[in-house]
Parts: structure tokens; C-alpha cells; sequence
């Protein structure tokens, strides 16, 4: 038994079902974070102060963390558009890169917290570092995910590439679809966290 | 399997691959409606005690409440703690571990594959994974009752302040609604890529028996209205363990001890993001029970479907209205006029398709030769109950009858006209309907009308009277039911006749399970097609084998061409290539009305 149209795109929708899949996923994604960030603007309408989110939290990190995830992105990108060119030691080459830069975003992400913790700023200390504290742990947990599936894709789950290659190149595809959206999330992040 | 040798050949997997971890849509669907089923049983035990402490308040339970504990109920006397928790666990497990479970993940896990002629879901492994998470979900659930302080308690909205301040069984039904919202996340992707993706040929979006688009419709709510709870069930668990206030205003005082937070959070947060979900979630609990509705009414009238494609057009209307309808919970919240205003016009829209699905289902027995067989009992005991589930919503979506109204018992039974003589009684239809599809027998017809005729009396007798208490301002979750209460005095008999109809409605469900084991063996054995129907499921085996279908099924017109003109039997199947016609694909079919 096959199911149909995993690879191939079925004619009249154009597309496979993990295209279709992913941007389901997506979907729901982005209503999860369209609630958070909802929520963000009715406690600060609610609120009688709010803090300068620049004094608070440092904004030359995240500018560079901003930098970490646009320039992962685009080597995301290389790396699959290398696997349309069938050149397998450039995208091993990208998405190596792709993993260390999202690896970066984390190690940066931690010590920001440490000196958050340092400073005792807690969660618990004021609904603006509740928020900070939520939004970006939970943009962090899906950089996480996305590192997890990228090393996938880059060690263990490369030998699909010898028995289907298109299939491969799809799941690449697929995983820099979430990726970017993971960097876009963080893009919406950073200006109304650490600047507005 | 008796059909076994028609089956594709495929290498022989041990038991745990093929009942228990199975990648099978239709071994997925048995699971999920089992496990359903199991929980909605446990929903109603709860409920039936909590009805013994509304008929006879702080009277020892005879017999079995000495079994529950001297926390829960000392001496068979039961505890408001204890009510509290039955109270918000039976909300819980009836919707998110009953219900949905049945409805989507079951029904629409087992006949939505087949009626679009699939050999399986898109994403099969995805399909194992979101079953596994609600099963840990409802064990997570079950759990609860075990913790020190016991389950939830603060109703099954969970809303803060109270919920933030609860007990540790509160922590767990939140990390038990976050493997739900889980489950439902992976399913509803599942279904989508589904039914676009692996639609037979020539079954275009036009020729889909409505099931299939009450279903297509039923996952995009839960795809888009999940999330918002996800997050706000974050925030709760983050107010919970680490010490944030997202839910908690500044200055609470609990017992006459200021509570130690920073404040400043909202509370009305957590009504809106709660019902963002929980008011699609309404229509995720009826969308499917109209299709199963659709579907037995169609082939019991032996007609079309009268407007279908209004009702399609209604559905899709319906499933984006559901999603700016939701704060007409929330009236007496103090919002301003204008908002109230917005929402009750919307809550009114609303209102609209549901009476067009509805009305087209009851002209569609009009002049029909019908046949009075169990499914068509259940589906046609739905359509006034289910009308009566939404005629008495309207008082509620207007704001000025609803600060009457809210929180009383007349909620309550509107709530429960929808879904339990409502959606309750469609999924039994849809049980009776396609176990022969599932099992190759026929559920006993004599159990059935045994199980049916006292059911539907029972029922009316649970809900009725909450109309007329909640009428009266008899609130909800006391849990003395009103008994100390001067207004609630003249309507105070009623809590013995409900209490009475509930007991009588759980003896009623012996009929349904003893029918459900004894027609597994004992049944009448079928053909492929028992109810000479016409959508594409019925042309699978039966039990279908692993892939489905013998050979890849086609569409070749709408999906109730009953008593055709000219055709010589009463009902020409979607399937069946008739004289001169030819699949199409890519354009939409025409359905003959």
C-alpha cells in the first residue's frame, strides 16, 4: 500500500502533503503566536507602567542574535538550493552552517538570561519580564526544534538521499519552511520586546 | 478478517503493530472511539454522583460512598471540594476526552478515508502519534483525581484567579490539555492534507458527502482555535509554578491574606484566549454530528439531500463565523456596549447557517419513503434536539437576556440539548451506521430500539428541568443544587426527576453495551453495502482490509443519487460507472437535486 502524492504533487492542488502538511502547521503556528503577542498588547494597554524594554534588556545581543537568525536563514536557503544542484558536500557545507548559527542564537539567548538572573530580574518579578521570559523561552524551545530536525537532516537522515533523492530535498525544503518562520517569530520579537 | 484474502499483500505484523501501535487509519478510528467511548462513560459516573448530591444534599451515598474516602467523602457525605472536582472533571473529559475524541478522531478517522476512497491518512505515523497523545492526555486526566488537594476544581473554563490559586490538580490538567491540544493539532493537520490531497478521482469538492466537509470544516477550527489556549494554558502554567501573574490583577485577596504576586495581569485574559477556542470548539462538537446526520438521513429517505450545497455553503460560513462570535460568554464581564454589541450581532449571524443545515435536513425526509431502522432513529431524534439546543442559545446571545440568564441552569441545559441529545444521539447514529463497515455485522435492531426509545425520554428528563430552574435563577456549580436558596425552593423538586432520568439514562446504556459485544460475534453478517448507500465507503470490503480498497475507487457523481430516475434499483452509488458517464477530474461535478 503507497499513499499517493508524498513526493510527487498531485495536478490539481500542486502540491505534496507535506507541503500542504507544513503549512497547516504553520497555520496553527502562527494563530499560537498571534495569541502571545495578543495577549502582550492587552497587559500593556492594562497596564498602569511599563518599562523602556531598552534599559531593561540588552539590545545590542539581540541585534546581533537577529543578525545570528537572518544569516542562518540564508544559509538554510544555500543548503537546499545545493540540493537541487545535486552538490551534496555544499549542502553538507550550509546546513552545518545553518545548525552552528542556530547553536550561536542559543548560547547568546543563555547568557542574556544569566545576566537577567544575575540583575534578579525574574519571571516573577513584573508582567514585562513575565513576558519576556515566556515568548522568547518558547521562540528558543522552537530553535531548539529546529536545530534538532536541521542535525537530523544534516547526520542520521542524509542516507535517504541515496534511495530518494527528491524526498530528501522535500524534507530539507519542509524544514527551512519552519525555520524561517522561527526567524520571522524572532524578527516580531525583538522590536516589540526590546524596543518599543 | 474474514476479507482478508481481498486485502493487499503485505508481510504479517505481530499484534503490536497491528492493534496497538498501528499506523492504521481505521485500527486509529476503533482506538480513538474506543478510548471515547470508555471516557465518556467515566464522564457520566461523575456526573451521576454529583446528581446523588443534588437530589439529596448531604446524604450519605448508599452502598458505594464509603468507597470515594475520607477526603473526598467522609461517612458517604460528599464534600463541596469533591463535587467541585466531579463538577470541572465531567466538563473536561466529556468535551476533550468524549466527545471530540469520538467525533473527530473516531468517525473521522475511520470513514473519512474511505469516503474519499484513500487507501489511508496522508501522514499515518503522524495519525499513531496524535491517538498516543490523547491517550497520555486522558491518563494524565485520570491521574489528577490521585494528586494531594485531587483534580481540577475550578470549573472546566479553569478560570483565574481561581484556577491560578488551585490545588496541584489544576497543574496537571493543564499539562493534560496541552497533550490534547497536541493531539488535536497533529489530527487536524492530518485530515486537511487528507481530504485535498487523497480524494479518490473524480471526487471533486462538490461530490464530497457532507460528512467529508463537515469534517474538512471541523479541523480547520481546531487547527486555528487550539493554539490560543496552548498559549494561554502557558501563561497558566507559568502563573502556577513560576510565580508570574498574567491571570492575577494587582491587590488579590484570598481568605483575607494578600496573595503574593506582582499583579497586574488580567484575568479576562484567560476568558478571552479560553473561549477563542472553546466557542469553535461548540461547533467542533456538532459539525461532525451533522454530518453523520446528513449522511443516515440521506440513505434512510432514500433521496438527495435536499440543498446540499447550501448546507456546504453554510457549513464554510459557519466555520469562520465561529471564530468572531466568542465573547458572548463573556457579557457580563463589563465590557463596553460597543463590543457587547459586536458580539451579539455576530452570535445572532451565527445563528443563520446553523438553521439553514438544519432546515435542509428536515426537508429532506419530506415526502421520502423512510425507513425507521436504529441509525435513522438516533439521526432523526437529533434534529428537534438539536433544534431546541439552539433556539434556546438565542436568549443567551443577546446581551440584555443574558445577564438573566448567565450562570443559571438554563445554560447548562442549553449546552446539553446541543450535545448530549444533540451530538450524543447523532454519534450513536453514526455507531449503529457504520459498524457493519467496521465489523462485517449488523448491531442487533431489537437492542437498539431498547437502547434508543428510553434513552431519548431519559434524556428530556435530564435536561428539560435545567430550562426551567435556570428560568427560575437557579445558578450552576452549587453544590447543593439550590437547596439553600429561598428562589430556587418552588423548582427544587426538579433535581429528584433529573437525578432520577440520569441513573435511568445510564441503566438504558446496557442495552447499547451488551449490543455493541454481542453483535461483534453474534451478529447478523452483512454485505459489503447492508444499507444499499451510495458514497464510496460501502464499495470497501467489510471489514475494509489494510489499504482499504480492492481495486483504487472513482467518483463518478454526487454522493446521493437515491431513487434516480429511470435507474432500476432505488439507489445508483457514487462509485459504480453508470451508462455513458466518465469520472471527471479537476472541475466540480453537478449533483442532481
Amino acid at each position: 500500500m503507497e499513499i499517493p502524492y508524498t513526493v510527487s504533487e498531485r495536478p490539481d492542488t500542486g502540491l505534496n502533503n507535506v507541503k500542504i502538511g507544513i503549512w497547516l502547521f504553520l497555520a496553527s503556528e502562527i494563530m499560537l503566536f498571534g495569541a502571545l503577542f495578543a495577549s502582550y498588547i492587552l497587559l500593556r494597554v492594562g497596564a498602569t507602567k511599563w518599562p523602556d524594554g531598552s534599559s531593561i534588556l540588552s539590545v545590542p545581543m539581540a541585534f546581533t542574535n537577529t543578525m545570528v537568525l537572518i544569516s542562518s536563514s540564508v544559509t538554510m536557503v544555500m543548503a537546499w538550493a545545493s540540493l537541487m544542484e545535486k552538490k551534496l558536500g555544499r549542502y553538507r557545507l550550509f546546513m552545518g552552517l545553518t545548525i552552528v548559527l542556530g547553536l550561536a542564537f542559543l548560547v547568546i539567548k543563555f547568557f542574556e538570561y544569566r545576566a537577567k538572573f544575575h540583575h534578579g530580574l525574574h519571571p516573577s518579578t513584573s508582567t514585562f519580564m513575565a513576558l519576556y521570559f515566556t515568548l522568547t523561552g518558547l521562540h528558543a524551545a522552537h530553535v531548539a526544534g529546529g536545530i534538532g530536525i536541521n542535525a537530523y537532516l544534516w547526520g542520521p537522515g542524509l542516507k535517504l538521499w541515496e534511495r530518494a533523492p527528491q524526498q530528501f530535498t522535500n524534507r530539507v525544503e519542509t524544514a527551512g519552511l519552519f525555520w524561517h518562520f522561527v526567524d520571522l517569530v524572532w524578527i516580531f520579537l525583538f522590536p516589540v520586546l526590546y524596543l518599543l | 478478517m474474514a476479507d482478508s484474502a481481498h486485502g493487499t499483500h503485505h508481510a504479517e505484523m505481530s499484534f503490536w503493530r497491528r492493534y496497538v501501535f498501528s499506523t492504521d487509519h481505521k485500527v486509529i478510528g476503533i482506538q480513538y472511539s474506543i478510548t471515547a467511548l470508555v471516557f465518556l462513560f467515566f464522564g457520566f459516573s461523575l456526573m451521576l454522583l454529583m446528581r446523588w448530591q443534588l437530589a439529596y444534599p448531604d446524604q450519605p451515598l448508599p452502598i458505594i460512598g464509603g468507597l470515594f474516602g475520607e477526603l473526598r467523602m467522609p461517612g458517604g457525605v460528599m464534600l463541596p471540594d469533591f463535587y467541585n472536582q466531579l463538577g470541572a472533571m465531567h466538563g473536561t473529559i466529556m468535551v476533550f476526552l468524549g466527545v471530540v475524541p469520538l467525533a473527530v478522531g473516531g468517525f473521522g478517522n475511520f470513514v473519512v478515508p474511505l469516503q474519499i476512497g484513500a487507501p489511508d491518512m496522508a501522514f499515518p505515523r503522524l495519525n499513531m502519534a496524535s491517538y498516543w497523545a490523547l491517550f497520555l492526555g486522558g491518563v494524565t486526566m485520570f491521574a489528577s483525581f490521585f494528586v494531594p488537594g485531587g483534580a481540577a476544581q475550578s470549573g472546566w473554563t479553569s478560570y483565574p484567579p481561581l484556577s491560578d490559586i488551585a490545588p496541584m490538580g489544576q497543574t496537571i490538567w493543564l499539562v493534560g490539555m496541552l497533550f490534547l491540544i497536541v493531539s488535536s493539532l497533529l489530527g487536524a493537520i492530518n485530515f486537511i492534507t487528507t481530504i485535498l490531497q487523497l480524494r479518490a478521482p473524480g471526487l471533486t469538492f462538490m461530490r464530497f458527502p457532507f460528512f467529508v466537509w463537515a469534517q474538512f470544516v471541523t479541523a480547520f477550527l481546531l487547527l486555528l482555535g487550539f493554539p490560543p489556549l496552548q498559549a494561554a494554558g502557558i501563561f497558566q502554567l507559568m502563573d502556577r509554578l513560576a510565580g508570574t501573574s498574567f491571570f492575577l490583577p494587582s491587590g488579590l485577596v484570598v481568605s483575607g491574606q494578600p496573595i503574593a504576586a506582582t499583579g497586574g495581569g488580567s484575568p479576562i485574559l484567560w476568558q478571552h484566549l479560553f473561549w477563542f477556542l472553546a466557542h469553535p470548539e461548540v461547533y467542533v462538537l456538532i459539525l461532525p454530528a451533522m454530518g453523520i446526520v446528513a449522511e443516515v438521513v440521506a440513505n434512510n429517505t432514500r433521496k438527495p439531500l435536499w440543498g446540499y450545497k447550501s448546507m456546504v455553503y453554510s457549513l464554510l460560513f459557519l466555520g469562520f463565523m465561529s471564530f468572531i462570535v466568542w465573547a458572548h460568554h463573556m457579557f457580563i464581564t463589563g465590557m463596553g456596549t460597543a463590543m457587547s454589541s459586536f458580539f451579539q450581532t455576530t452570535t445572532m449571524i451565527i445563528s443563520i447557517p446553523s438553521v439553514i443545515i438544519l432546515s435542509c435536513l428536515i426537508i429532506s425526509l419530506w415526502g421520502g419513503s423512510i425507513r425507521f431502522n436504529t441509525p435513522m432513529l438516533f439521526a432523526l431524534a437529533f434534529l428537534p434536539m438539536f433544534g431546541i439546543g439552539g433556539l434556546t442559545g438565542l436568549p443567551l446571545g443577546l446581551a440584555t437576556a443574558d445577564i438573566h440568564l448567565h450562570d443559571t441552569y438554563y445554560v447548562i441545559g442549553h449546552f446539553h440539548y446541543v450535545v448530549a441529545p444533540g451530538t450524543i444521539l447523532a454519534l450513536f447514529a453514526g455507531i449503529y451506521y457504520w459498524y457493519p463497515k467496521a465489523t462485517g455485522r449488523k448491531m442487533s435492531e431489537f437492542l437498539g430500539k431498547l437502547h434508543f426509545w428510553p434513552s431519548f425520554i431519559f434524556m428530556n428528563g435530564v435536561f428539560l428541568p435545567m430550562l426551567i430552574q435556570g428560568l427560575h435563577g437557579v445558578q450552576r456549580r452549587l453544590y447543593d443544587g439550590g437547596a439553600a436558596y429561598a428562589h430556587a425552593q418552588p423548582v427544587l423538586h426538579l433535581n429528584k426527576i433529573m437525578s432520577y432520568s440520569a441513573w435511568g439514562l445510564a441503566l438504558t446504556q446496557v442495552f447499547f453495551i451488551v449490543n455493541f459485544f454481542w453483535s461483534l460475534r453474534k451478529g447478523e453478517k452483512t454485505s459489503d453495502n447492508p444499507w444499499e448507500a451510495t458514497t464510496i465507503e460501502w464499495s470497501a470490503p467489510s471489514p475494509p482490509p489494510h489499504g482499504n480498497f480492492v481495486s483504487m475507487p472513482q467518483a463518478y457523481r454526487g454522493p446521493y443519487e437515491y431513487s434516480v430516475p429511470g435507474h432500476p434499483t432505488d439507489f445508483l452509488p457514487q462509485f459504480s460507472p453508470g451508462a455513458g458517464e466518465k469520472a471527471k477530474t479537476g472541475q466540480a461535478g453537478k449533483t442532481s437535486h
